[in-house]
């Protein structure tokens, strides 16, 4: 019986299965997010260790925040209007998206030329050395998910992305979201430990 | 769903159809069929070992035979062999230190970690499971070249100016961070850091790879209950690894910006000549934590396949099922869980709290129950079985004997209180060079003798292989068993010589007797080198199935591109139907139904007869994955 149970699963297995470039995309977030989890933590187990200097967190990192949260939400209308098959929106947002991905990008590099006024640099306490190394290593990431895009983006011009073929858009829509939610997360820890 | 199914094979067959006429260049060297690159990982692993092994050789000369005249090294070591006026040739000590960063990085990394999973996991997860290749086979090649941009950089490190990295594999800081603390620590440790980071790349898309297909390629019937042993440890030791090693480039990561850029996450309040450093804050304890993190699951990483492996030979060669099939996943499932909550035991000296100290220690032992189920298991597949001693059996054999030694010594280890005495000393070395150094390399000879026929269509020289074994088998003993005294004796571990201290003058004679244990492992393995070099060009034509075994990939004979000429077999039942009473063979390989073998079919079985049109109903994407 155990086994007749097992076979039945098995076929339900294939008709579900699941695109191997989504199942890829998802054990890379799961490295990425091991990645951010022990740097974090690295984080919190140095800040208890007190000589921890506090400061203020530039007031630009609020709005960029926003920003890509923005571009977050683009690129799923960029999807909804993919499954829909309406092609000139999707180029329309998915453009927006980019866009907004690279302001991100340009507005944490204003935030990091804050901090410096500030005299905050990568030199110095851990408190700030921290505050680089963890924005800076989320951008990077963010630009390897601005390729991403680009890649997706391309293939929407080619036309190579619609209601029938969605794989590309939704691998892309996923590791984006992901990277927009790995920041969020890193803002708030950053604002919570200062 | 369907109709895109058959699109995008219909896509796929005249792309197979163009992969018939691969250059030399695509064939070879940047190839993506599975195969190929599993070799590429085992001629690379085989190459790094001789390597690790000779630098091995020339510091255990210098601890066995401290007064010893090196000038004969002199051609290969250069400036690293000062001659002395009399004309006594000298090893220099700072480069004894790197011999041994380089041996461990070397061992741990490029030969148990890439030659041992590479190889394994690229070469039988697609065979055995029933696939015609790696989910992406891009993304695979590409773990190849990142492997291999990582080898080379660490190899040009051995050759530059101020000599390769210094502070042991583990590079803790400060020594690893301040380029004053020892001639290693210059270029040297930078070159350690980006090969280790390029390795961490490799690793992450070669384990990636691995578990997608394992998950989402398995051919009709292959459900997870008749997966070979190897392929559940091959996922266990990936997943592993997609966890862990983010966090070792953490730690590379921090110390390279520690190193290069002024920060201060690991380095406080030192001074250099008198001098103090402008560092401020750091902790060093930090990156013990977060370089124990990976290295404690590393240890598993390197393990767990040689296990799966020696559960698939042994059971193959005792002619018997495995004994307790579910208990090895669960147990391995066990292992793979606990690794990730251990890994203080390697830090119980760093002043941490000692309730702290406690609970790692509990964790540490609980370990010891899964492992002793496995080392069980093992031994009562072996109980009464038809055993067949190939040499890859012997090997296999030889890997549960190091495993139930070396796991001994670390229930010793684990124990917090007595690791106050043996930490840092011979002890520690004499515990993992046995249940990781030589049980590991001995899994991956056993699987290299093993499935060499199917690598290169030829066959191993069994008479070749049985000297192989014993010499080997009986040197490694006598290298590591002596340490265990010598290290409680108190001998610390990382010391270039002990001439200085009178207690350790007894021990000379066992030093000495160490060494000559040693050079004799080590030159044993010239008899595999050239078996295996021979035997690939000229060995006896091998038969599909010359070990008469069960699992899927003996019955493709000599797989090309794809595996499998025609239609990729079905599987009905579990890997391990050995000796199965009633039946005429001793063997019922996995694709054969059992609507095929009434006679010895278990009552249940013949109930399973009825789902086997389900099973065949099953429609597939059998073209070559990209
Ligand atoms: C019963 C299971 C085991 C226990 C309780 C155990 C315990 C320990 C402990 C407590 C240490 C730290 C000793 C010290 O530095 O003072 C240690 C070191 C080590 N163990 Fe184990 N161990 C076990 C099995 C294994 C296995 C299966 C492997 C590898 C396959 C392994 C590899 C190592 C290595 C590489 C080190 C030393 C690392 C270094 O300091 O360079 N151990 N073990
Ligand atoms: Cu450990």
């Amino acid at each position: 019986m155990a086994q007749q149970i097992n076979i039945i699963q098995e076929k339900q297995d294939n008709i579900l299965r699941i695109n191997k470039w989504k199942f890829i995309t998802w054990l890379f977030i799961i490295s990425i997010v091991m990645l951010f989890a022990s740097q974090t933590s690295a984080y919190l187990v140095r800040r208890a260790e007190g000589n921890w200097v506090e400061f203020t967190v530039p007031i630009i990192f609020y709005y960029s925040t926003a920003v890509l949260v923005l571009s977050s939400v683009f690129l799923h209308l960029a999807y909804l209007a993919a499954k829909k098959d309406k092609l000139v929106q999707l180029k329309t947002f998915i453009s927006i998206a980019f866009a907004a991905g690279l302001t991100f990008l340009v507005m944490q590099y204003y935030g990091w030329q804050d901090l410096q006024t500030q005299g905050v640099f990568l030199k110095g306490n851990p408190s700030g050395s921290f505050f680089y190394v963890l924005t800076g290593l989320h951008g990077f990431h963010l630009v390897t998910g601005l390729f991403v895009i680009l890649f997706a983006f391309i293939a929407a011009f080619q036309t190579k992305i619609n209601a029938k073929e969605l794989n590309r858009l939704e691998v892309c829509n996923t590791y984006w979201h992901f990277l927009d939610l790995l920041w969020v997360y890193l803002f708030v820890f950053l604002l919570y430990f200062r | 769903m369907a109709a895109v199914t058959a699109h995008v094979a219909d896509v796929h067959a005249h792309e197979e159809h163009e992969h018939h006429e691969l250059s030399f260049v695509r064939k070879y060297i940047f190839s993506e069929d599975h195969k190929t690159i599993a070799k590429q990982y085992l001629i690379s692993g085989i190459i790094w070992a001789v390597i690790g092994g000779l630098m091995s050789v020339v510091f255990r000369l210098q601890l066995g035979f401290p007064n010893l005249d090196m000038a004969w090294l002199k051609p290969i070591l250069g400036q690293w062999v000062s001659i002395s006026a009399e004309g006594v040739g000298k090893l220099d000590p700072n480069f004894y230190l790197a011999l041994v960063t380089m041996h461990g990085t070397i061992m741990v990394f490029f030969v148990l970690t890439a030659g041992l999973s590479g190889t394994f996991s690229n070469f039988l997860i697609p065979l055995q499971i029933g696939a015609r290749d790696m989910a992406s086979g891009f993304i695979n090649m590409l773990s190849y070249w990142f492997f291999f941009l990582s080898s080379m950089v660490m190899f040009v490190s051995i050759f530059v100016e101020t000599g390769p990295a210094g502070g042991g594999w583990v590079v803790y800081p400060p020594l690893s961070a301040l380029a004053d603390a020892n001639p290693g620590s210059g270029i040297g440790m930078t070159l350690w850091l980006v090969a280790m980071a390029l390795f961490i790349v490799s690793s992450l898309l070669g384990g990636i790879n691995y578990v997608t297909t394992v998950i989402n390629l398995r051919t009709r019937g292959m459900s997870f209950d008749k997966l070979p042993l190897t392929i559940w440890a091959f996922t266990f030791t990936a997943i592993l690894g997609i966890l862990a090693f983010p966090v070792l480039f953490s730690a590379a990561l921090l110390l390279i910006f520690d190193r290069s850029f002024g920060t201060s996450f690991f380095l406080s309040e030192i001074y250099v000549n008198g001098q103090a450093l402008p560092n401020q804050g750091g902790s060093p304890i930090l990156f013990q934590h977060l370089f124990w993190f990976l290295g404690h699951p590393e240890v598993y990483i390197i393990i767990l396949p040689a296990l799966g492996i020696t559960s698939e030979v042994i059971a193959t060669n005792s002619r018997k099922p495995i004994f307790g099939y579910k208990a090895m996943i669960f147990s391995m499932a066990g292992i793979m869980f606990l690794a990730f909550i251990v890994w203080a035991h390697h830090m119980f000296v760093t002043g941490m709290n000692p309730f702290l100290g406690s609970v790692f220690m509990l964790l540490t032992l609980i370990i010891a129950v899964p492992s002793a189920v496995k080392a069980f298991n093992y031994i009562t597949t072996l109980w009464r079985g038809n055993i067949v001693f190939t040499p890859a059996m012997l090997f296999a054999i030889g890997l549960v004997s190091f495993f139930v030694s070396g796991g001994l010594t670390g229930i010793i280890l684990g124990n917090s209180a007595l690791d106050i005495q043996l930490h840092d000393t011979y002890f520690v070395v004499a515990h993992f060079h046995i249940v990781m150094g030589a049980a590991a390399i001995f899994g991956m000879l056993a699987g290299v003798y093993h499935w060499f026929p199917k690598m290169f269509g030829r066959m191993m020289n069994a008479k070749m292989g049985y000297a192989h074994f014993w010499l080997t088998f009986i040197s490694s003993y006598l290298v590591f068993f002596p340490m265990h005294y010598i290290g409680i004796a108190g001998f610390p571990r990382r010391y270039y010589q002990w001439s200085g201290f009178a207690t350790f003058d007894s021990y000379a004679d066992l030093n000495a007797f160490i060494t000559v244990a040693a050079i004799i492992s080590v030159a044993a393995q010239a008899i595999f080198i050239s078996n295996f070099v021979y035997s690939i060009f000229k060995g006896k034509k091998a038969p599909a199935n010359p070990w008469n075994s069960n699992t899927l990939e003996w019955t493709t004979d000599n797989p090309g591109h794809g595996n499998w000429p025609g239609e990729i077999p079905t599987v009905y039942r579990w890997p391990y139907d050995y000796s199965k009473p009633n039946s005429a063979v001793d063997f019922i390989p996995q694709n054969i139904p059992y609507s095929s073998t009434p006679e010895s079919n278990l009552p249940h079985e013949n109930e399973m007869i009825a789902d086997e049109k389900e099973i065949e109903k099953l429609e597939f994407d059998r073209s070559i994955p990209d």
